[in-house]
C-alpha cells in the first residue's frame, strides 16, 4: 500500500511537471509582453503597429515603400510588416485570423465581394467620415460599404481586367487591337499561323483562369445595365442569360480552337507572364496589376485591351477596384492605424506607391496624378475610363461570388466540361454561397 | 485484489496521455458532431438541421471525388504491398550493401509530403522538367503529367508510392525476418527452388505484414490530402479531387459548418470500410 501511494507521487510529480510547462510558457510571453510595453515607454512613447499583406512581390514593394514614407513623416510610429499567401489559402488565413482576435493593426485585402464575407460589421472598424478617408474617391466607396457604412480605404492603383497582349508580336504581325470577338478571332487565327501560341491560359494558379468569364463583365452590363442588381436578388443566372454565358462560351472556344499554349494545365502564372513577354504566347487574359511583376524592359512592351464583346461599336473594360486597407476592432493602435490608412490612401501615399512599383492603372485618391512616363497598359486603361467605357467588375457591384469558380473555369477551358455545364455548375456554386452567407432571397 | 497487485504501474501514469488525447482528439471529434448540423460563420452558428449533410452529397464534385478518392487508396495500397514485397525479399536477401540499401529504401519516408510534393510537381514539368527532358531525349514526347486530367491522379499516386513503398519495405523485412529458417530448410530439402520457397512460405507466413501494410496505406490513401494539394490543388479543374480537398475547399470558403459534415461524412465512410477489413485480417491472422 505504502509502495502504491508512492507511484502515485510520481505520477502526479509527471503530471504537475507537464502543467508547470505549461504554466511557465504562459508566463514568459506576457513577460516579453511587459517588457515591449516598459521598453515603448521610455523611447518617447513610440508606437508600433503591424500590417499584413499578400506576399506578392508588387505588393510587399509597395508596403515597404509606404512603410518608409509614413516612418519619415510620423516618427513616433513604426509599422511591422508581414505578409500571407494569395488566392484561397490568403482568404483562408484572414478570416481565421479575424475570427481569433489575432489580427494585425492594419491588412491589405480585396475590396468587393470578399470583403462581404469577412463579417465587416462585427469584425471591422467604421470608417465611415473618418478623416482616415478624406482623400478617397468617392467612385471607391461601394467596394468597401457595407449596411451604409465604410470600412476601408484604397492602397494601390484600381486596374484593368481584360487581355493583355505583346506589342511587339502585334506590331510583327501588322495587327491591330481588336473591337468585336469576331476580329480577335481572326487575329488568333493570324497568330497561330505564325507558329506563336494565340492565347496563354495557367491552370496551375488556378485563380488566372477566371479572367476571361469575370473579365467580360463589361459585355454583359452592357446588354443588361441592371444585371448585378438582378443577379443579386437571384433573378439572372449565367447559365440562362445569353449574354452572360458568353464568357464561358469563350473560355471554351480557345481551348476547341487549338490556340491554347500546350502546357497550360501545369503552368504558373510567373511562367505566364515570362512566356508573353518573350513572345512565345501573344495574348494573355489577365489583370493589368501584374505587369508591376515584370522588369521594365519587358512591361514597356506589353499592351491592355478590354475584352471584346460582339459588337465592335461598344467595346470597352472591365475595371477592378483597388484592394482596401482595413482595421480590425480587435487592433490595440486604433488611432495609429488610422493614420497609416490615411497616409496610404493620400496624394503622398500615392507618390510613394509610385515610386516603388509602377502604377498599372489610375488611382481612385484626390489629387493623386499618373507620372508621365506610365506604362503602356496603365495608358490603354486611362484611354477606356477617359472614353466613359468602363464598368465595375461584377465582384464590386454585387457580394454574390461562388468560391469554385477557379476550379470550373479550369474544367471548361481544358476541355473537360462544356460552356454550359460550366456556367449551371456556377450557378449552383453562387447558390450554395448565397445560402451559406444567409442571404435574403436565395 | 489479485488484479491490482498483478499490474506493476498505476493507471495514473496513463493519465497526461490521456488528458492530451481528450482535449485535442476526443472532445474536438464530438464537438464536430454538433457543428456539422450548423451554418458555422466566422463568429456564430445557427442550427440548420441536415442541410449541410444535403448540400454535401448534392456537391457537383462529390461523386467524382469519390470514385478518386477510391482510385488512390487502391492503386497507392496494392502497389505498395506489391513493391514493398519485391524489395523486402531482395533486401532480406544476401546481396552487398544491403544496410546501405535499406536505408536508401526508407529516406523518402522521412522527407516532408510538401517538400516532396513541391519538388516533384518541378520535375514533371512539362517544359522544363527533368522527366520530360530525359524522355524528350530517347524520343518520347512526355505528357502533361499534373496538368492533364487523364493523367493527374495516378502521377499523384506514383510519387505518394514512391514516397510509402520504404515503410511498407520496413514492414515486410520484419515480417520475413521472423519467419523461422526451418522452413526454408525443409523446402531445400524437398528440392523445391527460390520460386517455391516465396510461394510457399515467405508468402504465407508475411502475411500479418501484408495485412498491416494494406491496412495502413488504405487508410492513408483514403485520407490523402496533403500530397495532392500540394502538387495539383485538385485539378486541373476537379480531376484529381478527393473527398479530403473537397472539404478543405469548403473549410477555405468559409462554410465551416459544411466542411464539418464532410467531415462527419469522411469519418464514417473510413470507418465502414476499415473496421470490417481490420476484423477480417484479425480472424486470418497464423500463428508461427
Amino acid at each position: 500500500m505504502k509502495l502504491k501511494r508512492y507511484r502515485f507521487a510520481v505520477a502526479a510529480l509527471a503530471g504537475s511537471a507537464l502543467f508547470g510547462l505549461t504554466a511557465c510558457g504562459g508566463g514568459s510571453s506576457a513577460g516579453t509582453g511587459a517588457g515591449s510595453a516598459s521598453s515603448a515607454g521610455s523611447a518617447a512613447s513610440k508606437t508600433e503597429i503591424t500590417l499584413l499583406v499578400d506576399n506578392g512581390e508588387g505588393s510587399v514593394k509597395a508596403a515597404n515603400a509606404e512603410i518608409a514614407a509614413f516612418q519619415k513623416a510620423n516618427p513616433d510610429i513604426t509599422v511591422k510588416l508581414s505578409t500571407r499567401p494569395g488566392g484561397g489559402d490568403g482568404d483562408n488565413l484572414v478570416k481565421t485570423k479575424l475570427s481569433t482576435g489575432v489580427m494585425e493593426d492594419v491588412f491589405w485585402y480585396n475590396s468587393g465581394s470578399l470583403l462581404q464575407a469577412l463579417a465587416p460589421e462585427k469584425s471591422l472598424v467604421d470608417l465611415t467620415g473618418d478623416a482616415a478617408i478624406k482623400d478617397v474617391d468617392p467612385s471607391f466607396l461601394p467596394a468597401v460599404t457595407q449596411g451604409g457604412k465604410v470600412y476601408g480605404a484604397p492602397w494601390g492603383t484600381a486596374f484593368g481586367g481584360g487581355i493583355l497582349y505583346n506589342k511587339d508580336v502585334y506590331s510583327k504581325l501588322g495587327l491591330t487591337v481588336p473591337k468585336s470577338w469576331a476580329e480577335f478571332e481572326a487575329n488568333s487565327e493570324k497568330i497561330k499561323a505564325a507558329g506563336i501560341d494565340p492565347v496563354i491560359q495557367t491552370y496551375k494558379d488556378t485563380w488566372t483562369s477566371q479572367l476571361l468569364v469575370l473579365g467580360d463583365f463589361y459585355n454583359v452590363s452592357k446588354a443588361n445595365p441592371n444585371w448585378a442588381t438582378d443577379y443579386t436578388a437571384n433573378k439572372v443566372k449565367y447559365a440562362t442569360d445569353a449574354a452572360a454565358l458568353r464568357g464561358f462560351e469563350k473560355l471554351a472556344e480557345v481551348k476547341a480552337k487549338g490556340w491554347v499554349n500546350r502546357s497550360s494545365g501545369s503552368m504558373t502564372f510567373d511562367q505566364g507572364m515570362k512566356y508573353l513577354a518573350a513572345g512565345k504566347g501573344a495574348q494573355y487574359p489577365m489583370l493589368t496589376t501584374v505587369i508591376s511583376n515584370l522588369p521594365p524592359a519587358d512591361a514597356a512592351k506589353i499592351g491592355f485591351f478590354g475584352l471584346p464583346g460582339d459588337d465592335a461599336a461598344s467595346s470597352g473594360a472591365t475595371l477592378w477596384t483597388p484592394g482596401g486597407q482595413y482595421i480590425p476592432k480587435t487592433s490595440k493602435h486604433i488611432d495609429a492605424a488610422k493614420k497609416f490608412v490615411a497616409f496610404v490612401a493620400s496624394p503622398a501615399g500615392a507618390e510613394a506607391f509610385t515610386s516603388a512599383v509602377p502604377p498599372t492603372g489610375p488611382y481612385l485618391i484626390k489629387g493623386a496624378t499618373l507620372p508621365v512616363d506610365a506604362l503602356p497598359v496603365a495608358k490603354d486603361m486611362q484611354a477606356y475610363i477617359d472614353a466613359g467605357n468602363i464598368s465595375p467588375a461584377l465582384e464590386f457591384l454585387s457580394p454574390v461570388k461562388g468560391p469554385a469558380l477557379e476550379q470550373i473555369c479550369v474544367a471548361v477551358g481544358s476541355g473537360q466540361t462544356s460552356a454550359k455545364d460550366g456556367a449551371a455548375q456556377y450557378d449552383a456554386d453562387v447558390t450554395k454561397q448565397a445560402k451559406q452567407l444567409g442571404l435574403a432571397g436565395w | 485484489m489479485r488484479g491490482t497487485t498483478k499490474r506493476t504501474y498505476s493507471y495514473w501514469f496513463y493519465a497526461p496521455a490521456g488528458v492530451v488525447y481528450g482535449i485535442f482528439f476526443i472532445l474536438p471529434t464530438v464537438i464536430s458532431f454538433y457543428f456539422a448540423f450548423t451554418r458555422w460563420d466566422l463568429f456564430e452558428s445557427h442550427w440548420i438541421g441536415l442541410d449541410n449533410f444535403r448540400q454535401f452529397f448534392s456537391e457537383q464534385s462529390l461523386r467524382s471525388s469519390l470514385r478518386n478518392t477510391l482510385v488512390y487508396a487502391v492503386t497507392t495500397s496494392g502497389l505498395k504491398v506489391v513493391l514493398g514485397m519485391m524489395l523486402a525479399v531482395l533486401l532480406t536477401s544476401s546481396i552487398r550493401l544491403k544496410a546501405i540499401l535499406r536505408a536508401l529504401t526508407f529516406f523518402p519516408v522521412l522527407v516532408s509530403t510538401v517538400a516532396v510534393g513541391i519538388t516533384f510537381s518541378v520535375l514533371l514539368q512539362p517544359d522544363f522538367g527533368i522527366i520530360n527532358t530525359v524522355l524528350a531525349k530517347v524520343g518520347i514526347t512526355g505528357p502533361d503529367w499534373l496538368g492533364n486530367p487523364t493523367t493527374a491522379l495516378l502521377s499523384v499516386a506514383a510519387v505518394d508510392v514512391w514516397k510509402g513503398v520504404g515503410l511498407a519495405t520496413v514492414i515486410y523485412i520484419a515480417g520475413i525476418l521472423s519467419i523461422p529458417r526451418d522452413y526454408y530448410e525443409a523446402v531445400e530439402m524437398d528440392g523445391g527452388g527460390g520460386w517455391t520457397q516465396f510461394r510457399n512460405v515467405t508468402l504465407p507466413l508475411a502475411r500479418p505484414a501484408t495485412f498491416t501494410v494494406i491496412l495502413l496505406s488504405f487508410i492513408g490513401g483514403l485520407r490523402s490530402f496533403d500530397l495532392i494539394w500540394t502538387m495539383t490543388g485538385g485539378g486541373p479543374g476537379f480531376a484529381s479531387d478527393t473527398i479530403a480537398s473537397v472539404i478543405y475547399k469548403q473549410y477555405q470558403a468559409g462554410f465551416y459548418g459544411l466542411s464539418t459534415a464532410g467531415n462527419v461524412v469522411l469519418f464514417v465512410l473510413v470507418s465502414i470500410i476499415i473496421f470490417p477489413l481490420s476484423r477480417y485480417f484479425n480472424s486470418r491472422e497464423v500463428d508461427l
